[in-house]
């Protein structure tokens, strides 16, 4: 082992600005209408429409979250009245922060602004979104399915679709009967 | 594909992100990349070109110029069943001679459902689940999903039980970093590292099979704490591991570190820089090596092990050697941290008391009504996880793992989610091989240590 290890004891909020928990987040409001701030289970959470998510995304990549870790959705069937819920999670690294992103997306023709522009990490994670629940990225360069096949029929993370009662497809599998 | 040359990448490299920094210029090429509309990447339209021919204008396709040039470029593809490709990556390469032009994963080969699976399986069943994903750390695909119950739950883990978490994890941190070392020189050609690499991750496995019962796919990390305690004699066995890989592992520096051909190899080749990684939501080795000093053990820890000394091993210019001694700084860390984590081990319960999440131990069962039917409840409905959701977060040996867990207060989680940093990280293959060679494209891969079990889910 050489100097590559060298001791980083300083802690990336030791180095930088003290974090500013509330006039970050009011900034981030101010930036998109009609987003409201909440706390869930200890984490920072931001509610927004489909419409204010672009906005508020490029606010927050200007306010110092550099990473988009992580977007998934969730199918609230029969539990909420609006049936998707996006989920961004974004990720400071200087402020040593996390910020969460709900936005509920209708279940009937789901559709959500596509975040490539502000994160170009975004691109698998909103194809990733699009193949399992069929929420459309409007403006992602190449919104195509990632995990499942081309031809694949249905989207299989939404809960009406079954667990092992479809028959497998494959591409380019001819029946030979 | 790429405007930006190598060159200039380097120059970039050079600034170590700046963070809130405007959105990087790669963004647009890579989008303009991936365009085709279906997951293979086609063939780019050569344009016809409309020449000028005795005052009429005709098209041509004997011009020598670019359109031409553009022709020669050939489809290439590589996988899914390729031996340096890691498991079942499938890239698409357009190739101009010896020069990767464009590069596409294509992915998906191993994609099992597990998300799908995991809500169907109770929140004790979910760790069985989740360490099938990446096969490589196991221990911290079911640390990061017991941490995201036990959120939700609010349940406390006896000191002991996170002493032991930590322990596990830091082992498994090493014997993956092992296989990714030994992978990236089979690769390259440097066979003995395979064999040197393989061996010693079999101590750490055989002391896996002893704790867990099996080499892989442990479910020993649970909500709750773990599945059992350490085997009597685990000081003996840590204390032979932490004795033997370090002198390996000098091995290894003897092999590679000043080895001409493999810093021929590695040096300079497929260079990401800080800002690329962080707008690509890159972590893990990859951003480290790039310079960018961010560990989550460090920044967000979990499981106590803040209290343990360690440093963050960190590179400069983000290449394929930088990345190669990431990893070989971050085992002896690792190793550090397991030898801290033996000595102070703390005595008291491997799982907690809490007999609503975590069963009671079997001679109960014989004594009290209430094991019993603790017991019955556990294993046959599960138990109840409290209304919410939560991302938690911790650092896996590829990067921010990260599980996202919907509870809607039933048995089972209505939504699982796992952020398999091997997918995120996928996407830094297109920026390190723009204008690389076809030859470099098996560093670049191994080098980012890509696990299909974890992109594919």
């Amino acid at each position: 082992m050489s100097g590559e290890a060298a001791a980083r004891p300083a802690a990336p909020e030791a180095a930088g600005e003290p974090p500013a928990a509330d006039d970050l987040l009011a900034g981030l409001l101010a930036a998109a209408p009609g987003a409201e701030a909440g706390v869930s289970a200890g984490d920072d959470v931001v509610r927004v429409g489909p419409e204010g998510l672009a906005k508020l995304a490029a606010a927050a990549r200007e306010a110092g979250f550099e990473m988009c870790s992580d977007i998934t959705a969730v199918d609230y069937l029969g539990k909420r009245r609006v049936r998707f819920e996006l989920v961004v999670n974004l990720i400071s690294l200087r402020r040593n922060r996390r910020l969460r992103i709900l936005v509920p997306v209708p279940g009937d023709d789901p559709a959500a602004p596509s975040l490539v522009s502000v994160y170009p990490g975004a691109n698998f994670l909103e194809r990733e979104v699009y193949d399992m629940f069929g929420i459309r990225f409007e403006g992602h360069p190449d919104l195509t399915r990632i995990l499942m096949p081309d031809d694949w029929e249905g989207h299989p993370l939404r809960r009406d679709f079954g667990v092992g009662a479809v028959p497998v497809q494959f591409k380019e599998a001819h029946q030979v009967y | 594909m790429a405007e930006t040359t190598t060159a200039e990448r380097n120059e970039a490299a050079a600034e170590i992100w700046v963070s809130g920094t405007e959105a990087p210029e790669v963004s647009e090429w890579m989008a303009a990349s991936t365009d085709e509309g279906a997951q293979e990447m086609g063939r780019r339209e050569t344009p016809d070109r409309a020449v000028e021919q005795r005052g009429a204008r005709v098209v041509d396709d004997w011009v020598i110029d670019d359109a031409v040039a553009d022709d020669e470029r050939m489809m290439v593809n590589m996988g899914p069943q390729h031996p340096s490709t890691h498991g079942v990556l499938r890239l698409n390469l357009e190739l101009e001679g010896e020069i990767v032009r464009r590069i596409k994963p294509v992915i998906g080969y191993l994609h099992t459902g597990m998300e799908k699976t995991a809500e169907t399986l109770t929140f004790l069943q979910g760790p069985t689940n989740v360490t099938r994903m990446d096969y490589l750390a196991p221990l911290h695909n079911e640390l990061c999903y017991s941490l995201a119950v036990e959120k939700l739950l609010g349940v406390d883990i006896p000191p002991r039980a996170q002493a032991i978490r930590v322990l596990m994890t830091e082992l498994n941190r090493v014997s993956s970093h092992l296989v990714a070392t030994a992978t990236n020189g089979m690769d390259i050609g440097a066979l003995s590292m395979m064999m040197y690499g393989f061996r010693e991750r079999e101590l750490i496995l055989a002391f896996f099979e002893k704790t867990t019962g099996l080499r892989m796919n442990h479910n020993y990390i649970r909500p709750g704490g773990v599945a059992a305690d350490l085997p009597d004699g685990w000081e003996d066995d840590v204390e032979e591991i932490l004795d033997r890989i370090p002198k390996a592992m000098e091995d290894y520096e003897d092999l590679l570190k000043e080895n001409s051909i493999w810093k021929g190899r590695t040096k300079g080749i497929g260079i990401i820089t800080a800002e690329e990684c962080l707008a690509y939501g890159i972590t893990g080795p990859t951003l480290r090596a790039a310079g960018v000093d961010w560990d989550l053990r460090r920044s967000q820890p979990y499981s106590g092990i803040e209290s343990y000394d360690f440093d963050v091993v960190t590179g400069r210019r983000g290449d394929v050697y930088d990345r190669y001694r990431v990893r070989i700084g971050e085992m002896l860390q690792s190793l550090r941290i397991v030898r801290q984590a033996a000595e102070t081990m703390p005595r008291g319960d491997y799982k907690t008391g809490d007999r609503k999440v975590s069963p009671p131990p079997r001679r109960r069962i014989n004594e009290s009504m209430e094991a019993l039917i603790h017991h019955f409840k556990i294993y046959t409905e599960g138990f109840k996880v409290p209304e919410g959701e939560t991302y938690t977060a911790i650092e896996s040996p590829r990067g921010e793992l990260g599980c996202y867990l919907v509870s809607d207060g039933g048995g089972r989680p209505l939504r699982m989610h796992t952020r398999g940093p091997s997918f995120s990280n996928l996407q830094a293959l297109p920026i390190m091989m723009a204008d690389s060679l076809v030859a470099d494209t098996i560093a670049c891969i191994a080098s980012l240590d890509p696990v299909m079990g974890d992109v594919d889910r």
